[in-house]
């Protein structure tokens, strides 16, 4: 199914936002997920279901001022 | 292999006793949000040629908050593209800014996001202006500031050096006010000392000044200006030689304090002898 992440379509079978993560290669506790502009917390991420059209943003730390 | 001076340099710096100004002078330790530091000086994260340099920098600077963005994650290689990977959160402070953002909404957005990294509840509050200059939107701010005090962020408000939206952002609940010294990354130095002090003089909450540093002799006059600290991110990184500098603004950071806390002498228009003017030769 298609899905916006981090602003580009991508083609995934992932169930719930933990399985993207896997699918991804990334480490749940080294991300944060925003679904649809909520953001859903680490706890949570295997309870919600992924859908096509879903926009997930995927954030974390960089360098900065 | 010879060492080379900047080595020599950290390395003497490793084993001397003023590592804080709180050892060596009667100084109370900085304290915001209810979290309390021994050093006065924040480090930036951004713009060195290298992560290492970074590192290095960074240890060299004694610092223990340290400021970090947020991005998205680049899918091809997240691991190296994250300053955790190189950093531990453990031994650093880590303080999310909200660079980059021009509404209070995505400062807030921002914000949200990094506080469910899970590390802590504290923002450093950027709303930005304009592009060229990188100046405040103080409406914006303040905007961003209510919301987020509201959820129990210790919000950190970088601002301009304006006393009457310092106090605002105070009123509205900021755990420190961040004054510019200069324009982000611009390298001036405390352009408006006058103002500093007369905010640090009517706040409650920390005064910590912000952006602008170049070297050491600006961190050390914004430091005798009594506020109670200082951040700095390219003075450092954009140094060419980012360790050694990081250890130059230690020592002007603390010496800044230090000058402070001793009190300076006048000013006086006319020259004062310091050796006796009696007992002088026929």
């Amino acid at each position: 199914m298609d899905v916006v992440i981090n602003g580009e379509h991508k083609n995934v079978s992932s169930g719930t936002l933990l399985e993207l993560l896997k699918e991804l290669e990334l480490d749940p506790r080294a991300v944060v997920v925003e679904h649809n502009r909520k953001i859903v917390r680490r706890a949570g991420l295997d309870g919600v279901t992924v859908n096509a059209g879903d926009a997930i943003e995927l954030v974390h730390f960089v360098g900065g001022g | 292999m010879q060492e080379t001076p900047s080595n020599s340099f950290i390395s003497l710096a490793e084993g001397d006793t003023i590592t804080t100004a709180v050892e060596t002078i009667r100084d109370e330790p900085l304290t915001i949000g209810g979290r309390t530091f021994q050093s006065r000086l924040m480090v930036g994260t951004g713009k060195y040629p290298d992560m290492e340099s970074m590192v290095r920098a960074i240890e060299a600077s004694g610092a223990e908050v340290v400021t970090v963005a947020v991005r998205r994650v680049n899918l091809d290689r997240a691991k190296e593209n994250s300053v955790l990977h190189y950093l531990d959160p453990k031994h650093v402070f880590l303080l999310a800014n909200t660079a980059g953002c021009y509404t209070a909404e995505d400062a807030v957005r921002y914000a949200r996001l990094a506080r469910e990294a899970g590390f802590n509840d504290f923002v450093k509050l950027e709303v930005i202006g304009d592009e060229e200059t990188l100046l405040p939107d103080v409406q914006g701010l303040l905007e961003a500031t209510r919301i987020l005090v509201k959820e129990g962020f210790k919000v950190l408000a970088y601002t301009n050096e304006d006393l009457v939206t310092a106090l605002r952002l105070e009123d509205a609940g900021c755990a420190a006010v961040m004054p510019l010294a200069s324009p982000i990354g611009s390298g001036l130095g405390l352009l408006n000392p006058f103002s500093v002090r007369t905010i640090k003089r009517r706040l409650h909450v920390p005064v910590i000044v912000d952006a602008g540093v170049g070297t050491a002799s600006d961190a050390c006059v914004t430091m005798e200006q009594g506020v109670d600290g200082i951040l700095m991110n390219t003075a450092i990184a954009a140094a060419q030689d980012p360790v050694t500098m990081a250890h130059a603004m230690r020592l002007a950071t603390i010496a800044g304090r230090a000058a402070f806390l001793a009190g300076r002498m006048p000013r006086r228009d006319v020259a004062m002898p310091s050796s006796p003017t009696k007992g002088m030769l026929d």
